[in-house]
C-alpha cells in the first residue's frame, strides 16, 4: 500500500510508533504529485525541495525526543491566497503573479507552528471568485473522478489534491461554499468554519464579511485536527472570535444522541438532480437508523440568499481589489505603451481641434491604473469589480447593497429560528454533481446558481460541512451538508464522523487515477 | 459704510492626535522620519492584511469630542471612502460616513477687544479617519516622476466639521486659535501646522440682498493655508475676490458646481484647481475587516469628569472668583496649559491672584518672549515668584528693588532670599530712615520751603538724593516720612 492512501491521523501514529517517518510520506506525496497532476493540475507550485527537508527536520526533531506540534510531519497544501513569506501567493491572477509577501498569514503560521510541511500551493479561481477553478488565470484543474469535469471551486485545487491523494490535508476558503462545493464534487470532507472563528490575517481578501479558512481532508478525524491547528483568536484580525478552541479530534469519536436533523422545504423542489436528491435522502435513512430524528423546517428566506450575496460578495470584493492598481506592487501597465497612447490621442485631438475634449483627456497615471487593471484581472474578477462598484455607487447603494444587507439579517434570523427546533441542518451541497470543464464558462448566471444550497451558511456566519454520501451511476461523487449554529463545530463533526462511520463512501478512490 | 453682504464662513481641521502609533496598525507616527521608514502590511495596504483599530486613538478623540460639547452616540462604526490616488495605497481610506463618533457640539468664541459679539460656533460633528501619504511631485530637470512617502499613511486624523457660524476672517481665526487652545488644554494633539498636525479648509461664501430678494454666491473651498495667520488672509482676500465676481457675473449658488481654491501665501491670493465636472462619488460603505464602536453613557461620563477645567471655565474662575479682568484672564489661559499652570501656583501659594497676574504677564511672559524659552525651560520656579512677592508683601524687599530680584532669578533659578543677598540689600530700619531724611532736609531748605506751601512733587528730589545714599531704602516710606517731618517743624 502506498503511504498516500493513510489518512492523516493514521499517518500521525506511525509517526509515532517510528514505523514512517514524515521524509517517506512527504516523498511518496511528492511522487504522486509528480506521476499524476500533470493530469489534474491541482498544485500551482511545488517545492519538493524545501517540503522533503521540512520532513528530514521534523524527524530529527521527533527522533531527538523534541517537543512536536500537533500536525507534526504531515504534509498540508494550501490554496494560493494564503500569504507564506517563503513563497508568491498569486491568487492565480496575473496582477499577483510574482507578489512575495513579506510576511505569513496566521493560518500558515499556525500550520507551521504545528509541525506541518507544507507542501505546494494549490489552484483556484482568480482571486477565489468562480466555483469550477476555470477562472484561474495560469491553469486548469480536473475532476480525479472524471478529468473531463470540472472539480469545482473555488477552492478546486486544494479538493483535486486531497481526492487525488497528493497530500492528505488541504487549506481551502469558503466565501460562498468554496470549499464545500469542490469537497462535494471531488468526494472528499470540506468544513467551512463560524465566521470569526479562524483568523483572516494574511488571506488574500474576497469578500471580507464572508471569507473563511477551512480544512479539507478525505474524512471527518482529520478535518477535525487541521481545524483545530488552524482556529483560535488573533488580536490582528478585528473579526476573530475570543473563544477557545474545543479539542474537534478528541470529541469527534462522541457520537450524538436524540440529534435532530432538519430537512429545508425549499432545498428539496425543482432544479436538484434526481441522482444527488436519492443519495441524499439516503443518507437521511442511515441518520434515522442511527437513532436521529428528521424534521422538515422552513429557511423561507433562503430563495434570495443568491442574490443576496452577489450583491454583498462583489460590493466588498470591488472595494478590496481597488488596492491592485499597479502603484505599490503587483502588475503594472508598460510605462512606454501607457505615454503612447496619450500622445497618439493628443495628436489626433490637436488635429481635429477638439480642445474641450484634449482638455479633459485622462491622464497618464488614470491610464496606468485602468491598463494595468484591464491585463492582470481576468473576466470574472471585472464582472465582479463592476457589479460591486455599482451597487455601492451613489443612488443605488439603498436599493442594492443596504437591501441585501437586510435581507442577510433575515437570513441569519431564519437560521436563529430554525436551530430552536434541530441540532444540524442537513441537505445536498450542489443541484448537480460534477460538471464538464467548459460547460458552463459562457452563462455566469448558471455558475452563480451553482452555489444555491452553500451561500446562506456564508451570509449567516454559520460552520457547514460537506462529506462524501454517494455516487452517481457515472461514478460522480454526491456530497452531503450539514450545517450548525455559530461555533457549534463540535456537534457539527461529532455528526458528519456518526454518519461517517455508518458508511463507507469516503473511502473510495478516484478509479482514473489508480 | 457697512458691507453690502454678510460673509459666510465654516471649517474644516484635521487634527493629528498624539498617538504614538497609528490608526490601525502599530507603526510609529513620529514626523520626519526617512521616507517609507514608517510603514508596515497593514498602513501599505498589502494584500491579507487586516486593520485593528488603536483604542488610544479613539480615547483621545472622545476626549477632544467631549471637550467640544458633542453628542458621543453609543454605536459608532467604521467605513470606507473608495478613491484611487497613489498616496492611498490600499484604494480607499478607513474614515467615518454616516454614523460618526461625535456630532451636534459647539465651541464658544469671544473676543476682549470686543470686535465681534460671544458666540457659539456650532460643530456638525467630528470623526476619526486615517491619513493618507504624502505625494511629492518631483519636477526638477524635465522629470515629472512622483514620490510617494507612506509614513504619515494610517495616521489618527479627527475632522472636526464646524457649521457656517463665523461671519469674518477674525471670527475664523479666532475659532481656530481656540480650538487649538482647547485640543492642545487636552493634550489630544501638538497642533503643529507646519508639521501638518492641524490643517485647515475654509468653505466661503456671501451672503447679499438684491431686490428684497436673499442671494448666495458659489461656495469655494479654499485650501493650502499654512498658518492661521494665512487663513485670515486668505478669508479677507477670497471675500473680496467673490463679490467682484458676482458683481460682474451675477453668479449664485447652484449656477457652478463647488470650487477649490489653493493659498498662494506669496502672491497673496487664492487660485483656481483644476476640478474635473463630474462630482466624486466615492462609494462609501461599511468596513467589513472592523466592528463597531460601542460607548456606554457611563464612560462618556467618565471621560467627562477626567476632563478638568477647560479654557472657557477657566476664564471665567479667573474672572469672577479672583476678580482678574476679562483681557488678563484671556492673556493667562490663551498662553496654554504650563503657563496658566504656573500662574495658578504662584497665585494660590501668594494667596494674591491680581500680583501674580501682574507678575506673569508682565514679567514673566515678557522674559518668555525676549529668550524665546517655554515656560519650563525658564529657571524661576512658581514656589520662588511667589516667595519673592512675599519678600516685598512683608517689606524685607523693597518694592522698588522687586524687579532687579526677579531678573537675578530667572536667570540663575535662586529664590528671593538669595537674589535680596546677592543685591546687597539690607533692610532699613525706621530711626535710620529719619535721620536720612532730616539731613537731607537740613541741606534742602529750598525743598522744605516749597513742601512746605504744598508743593509735595518736589519730594522726588529728595528721594533721589537719598536713594544715592542708600539703595536700600524704600522710596514710598522715605516720602511718607518726609512728608510728616516737614509738617511737623
Amino acid at each position: 500500500m502506498s503511504l498516500t492512501e493513510l489518512s492523516a491521523s493514521e499517518a500521525l501514529e506511525l509517526f509515532v510508533k517510528g514505523e514512517v517517518t514524515s521524509a517517506a510520506l512527504t516523498r511518496a506525496c511528492l511522487d504522486r504529485i509528480e506521476s499524476h497532476d500533470e493530469q489534474v493540475g491541482a498544485f500551482l507550485r511545488v517545492d519538493a525541495e524545501a517540503a522533503l527537508a521540512r520532513a528530514a527536520d521534523i524527524d530529527a526533531q521527533r527522533l531527538a525526543g523534541k517537543p512536536l506540534g500537533r500536525l507534526a510531519g504531515l504534509p498540508v497544501a494550501v490554496k494560493d491566497v494564503l500569504c507564506d513569506r517563503q513563497t508568491r501567493t498569486t491568487c492565480a491572477s496575473r496582477m499577483l503573479e510574482n507578489f512575495r509577501p513579506p510576511y505569513d498569514s496566521t493560518v500558515v503560521a499556525n500550520l507551521k507552528a504545528a509541525g506541518a510541511v507544507l507542501i505546494g500551493r494549490t489552484n483556484m479561481d482568480e482571486f477565489a471568485m468562480g466555483g469550477s477553478t476555470e477562472n484561474s488565470a495560469f491553469q486548469l484543474t480536473r475532476n480525479p473522478w472524471d478529468l473531463q469535469r470540472a472539480p469545482g471551486g473555488s477552492s478546486g485545487g486544494a479538493a483535486a489534491c486531497v481526492a487525488a491523494r497528493m497530500a492528505p490535508l488541504s487549506i481551502g476558503t469558503d466565501t460562498g461554499g468554496s470549499i464545500r462545493q469542490p469537497a462535494g464534487l471531488c468526494g472528499v470532507v470540506g468544513l467551512k468554519p463560524t465566521y470569526g472563528r479562524v483568523s483572516r490575517f494574511g488571506l488574500v481578501a474576497f469578500a471580507s464579511s464572508l471569507d473563511q479558512i477551512g480544512p479539507l481532508a478525505t474524512n471527518t478525524k482529520d478535518v477535525a485536527l487541521l481545524l483545530e491547528a488552524i482556529a483560535g483568536h488573533d488580536p490582528r484580525d478585528a473579526t476573530s472570535l475570543n473563544v477557545p478552541v474545543p479539542n474537534y479530534s478528541e470529541s469527534i469519536h462522541r457520537p450524538l444522541t436524540g440529534l435532530r436533523l432538519g430537512i429545508v422545504r425549499e432545498h428539496f423542489g425543482a432544479g436538484l438532480n434526481e441522482e444527488v436528491e436519492q443519495a441524499v435522502r439516503n443518507a437521511l435513512r442511515v441518520y434515522e437508523s442511527l437513532g436521529a430524528e428528521v424534521k422538515e423546517i422552513s429557511l423561507p428566506h433562503s430563495k434570495y440568499a443568491v442574490a443576496t450575496y452577489y450583491v454583498i460578495a462583489p460590493s466588498e470584493a470591488s472595494s478590496n481589489l481597488a488596492r491592485y492598481d499597479g502603484v505599490h506592487y503587483g502588475h503594472r501597465a508598460d510605462q512606454a505603451e501607457v505615454l503612447a497612447e496619450l500622445a497618439a490621442e493628443q495628436e489626433q485631438l490637436e488635429a481635429t481641434g477638439d480642445q474641450r475634449t484634449l482638455e479633459n483627456l485622462d491622464t497618464s497615471l488614470v491610464r496606468m491604473y485602468r491598463r494595468s487593471r484591464a491585463e492582470g484581472f481576468g473576466p470574472e474578477v471585472k464582472r465582479r469589480i463592476m457589479l460591486g462598484a455599482y451597487a455601492l455607487s451613489a443612488g443605488y447603494y439603498d436599493a442594492y447593497y443596504l437591501k441585501a444587507l437586510k435581507v442577510r439579517r433575515l437570513i441569519r434570523q431564519d437560521f436563529d429560528a430554525a436551530f430552536e427546533q434541530v441540532d444540524l441542518v442537513v441537505g445536498p451541497v450542489t443541484s448537480e454533481p460534477a460538471f464538464k470543464l467548459g460547460e458552463m464558462t459562457d452563462d455566469p448566471l448558471a455558475m452563480y446558481l451553482i452555489d444555491l444550497y452553500t451561500v446562506s451558511a456564508n451570509l449567516a456566519g454559520i460552520p457547514g460541512i460537506s462529506l462524501p454520501c454517494g455516487f452517481t451511476q457515472s461514478g460522480l461523487p454526491v456530497g452531503l451538508q450539514l450545517q450548525a449554529p455559530p461555533l457549534a463545530e463540535e456537534t457539527l463533526l461529532r455528526g458528519a464522523h456518526m454518519y461517517e462511520q455508518a458508511t463507507d463512501w469516503h473511502t473510495h478512490k478516484p478509479p482514473a487515477l489508480l | 459704510m457697512p458691507q453690502p453682504y454678510t460673509t459666510i464662513i465654516g471649517l474644516e481641521v484635521h487634527v493629528q492626535l498624539a498617538t504614538a502609533s497609528k490608526l490601525f496598525c502599530r507603526c510609529s507616527t513620529q514626523f520626519g522620519a526617512a521616507p517609507n521608514t514608517q510603514t508596515c502590511p497593514v498602513c501599505i495596504g498589502l494584500p491579507g492584511s487586516l486593520p485593528v483599530m488603536n483604542r488610544r486613538a479613539f480615547e483621545l478623540s472622545l476626549q477632544t469630542a467631549v471637550a467640544l460639547n458633542c453628542n458621543i452616540p453609543e454605536f459608532t462604526k467604521w467605513d470606507r471612502k473608495q478613491y484611487f490616488y497613489p498616496d492611498l495605497p490600499k484604494g480607499y481610506q478607513i474614515s467615518q460616513f454616516d454614523l460618526p463618533m461625535s456630532a451636534d457640539g459647539y465651541l464658544e468664541i469671544s473676543d476682549s477687544e470686543d470686535r465681534f459679539e460671544t458666540k457659539q460656533i456650532r460643530i456638525l460633528r467630528a470623526h476619526l479617519e486615517e491619513d493618507a501619504g504624502k505625494s511629492v511631485h518631483d519636477e526638477v530637470a524635465g522629470k515629472a516622476d512622483s514620490e510617494i512617502d507612506l509614513n504619515r499613511t494610517g495616521t489618527p486624523l479627527l475632522e472636526i466639521v464646524s457649521e457656517p457660524d463665523m461671519r469674518s476672517a477674525l471670527e475664523a481665526r479666532t475659532y481656530l486659535q481656540e480650538l487649538k487652545l482647547l485640543l492642545t488644554y487636552i493634550g489630544v494633539s501638538d497642533c503643529n501646522m507646519q508639521e501638518g498636525s492641524l490643517r485647515v479648509d475654509a468653505n466661503v461664501n456671501l451672503h447679499l440682498e438684491k431686490d428684497n430678494q436673499r442671494i448666495a454666491t458659489p461656495i469655494v473651498e479654499i485650501k493650502n493655508m499654512n498658518s492661521f495667520r494665512a487663513v485670515e488672509h486668505a478669508i479677507d482676500y477670497e471675500v473680496l475676490r467673490q463679490y467682484r465676481v458676482w458683481q460682474k457675473t451675477g453668479n449664485r449658488l447652484g449656477d457652478s458646481p463647488k470650487q477649490t481654491r489653493g493659498w498662494d501665501d506669496v502672491a497673496g491670493k487664492t487660485l483656481g484647481q483644476r476640478s474635473k465636472e463630474e462630482s466624486s462619488d466615492y462609494r462609501y460603505f461599511p468596513d467589513p475587516d472592523l466592528v463597531p464602536v460601542i460607548t456606554p453613557a457611563k464612560r462618556v461620563e467618565e471621560v467627562r469628569a477626567s476632563l478638568g477645567e477647560l479654557p472657557a471655565v477657566l476664564r471665567t474662575r479667573l474672572t469672577d472668583e479672583h476678580s482678574l479682568s476679562e483681557y488678563d484672564a484671556d492673556v493667562l489661559v490663551n498662553q496654554g496649559r504650563p503657563v496658566l499652570d504656573f500662574f495658578l501656583q504662584v497665585a494660590e501659594s501668594s494667596s494674591n491672584y491680581k500680583g501674580a497676574c501682574n507678575w506673569v504677564t508682565q514679567e514673566v511672559l515678557r522674559v518668555l518672549k525676549e529668550q524665546e524659552k517655554t515656560i519650563d525651560q525658564l529657571p524661576l520656579t512658581a514656589e520662588n515668584l511667589a516667595g519673592l512677592m512675599a519678600a516685598i508683601e512683608t517689606g524685607i524687599l523693597p518694592k522698588a528693588r522687586g524687579k532687579d530680584a526677579f531678573d537675578l532669578m530667572q536667570a540663575d533659578g535662586i529664590n528671593a532670599t538669595e537674589a535680596i543677598h546677592k543685591l546687597g540689600i539690607e533692610q532699613v530700619d525706621q530711626s535710620q530712615l529719619e535721620t536720612l531724611c532730616q539731613e537731607l532736609l537740613d541741606a534742602n531748605p529750598q525743598i522744605v520751603a516749597d513742601l512746605q506751601e504744598g508743593r509735595q512733587q518736589a519730594v522726588g528730589a529728595l528721594i533721589g538724593q537719598a536713594k544715592k545714599r542708600n539703595p536700600n531704602i524704600d522710596p514710598g516710606l522715605f516720602r511718607k516720612i518726609c512728608l510728616e517731618l516737614v509738617s511737623r517743624t
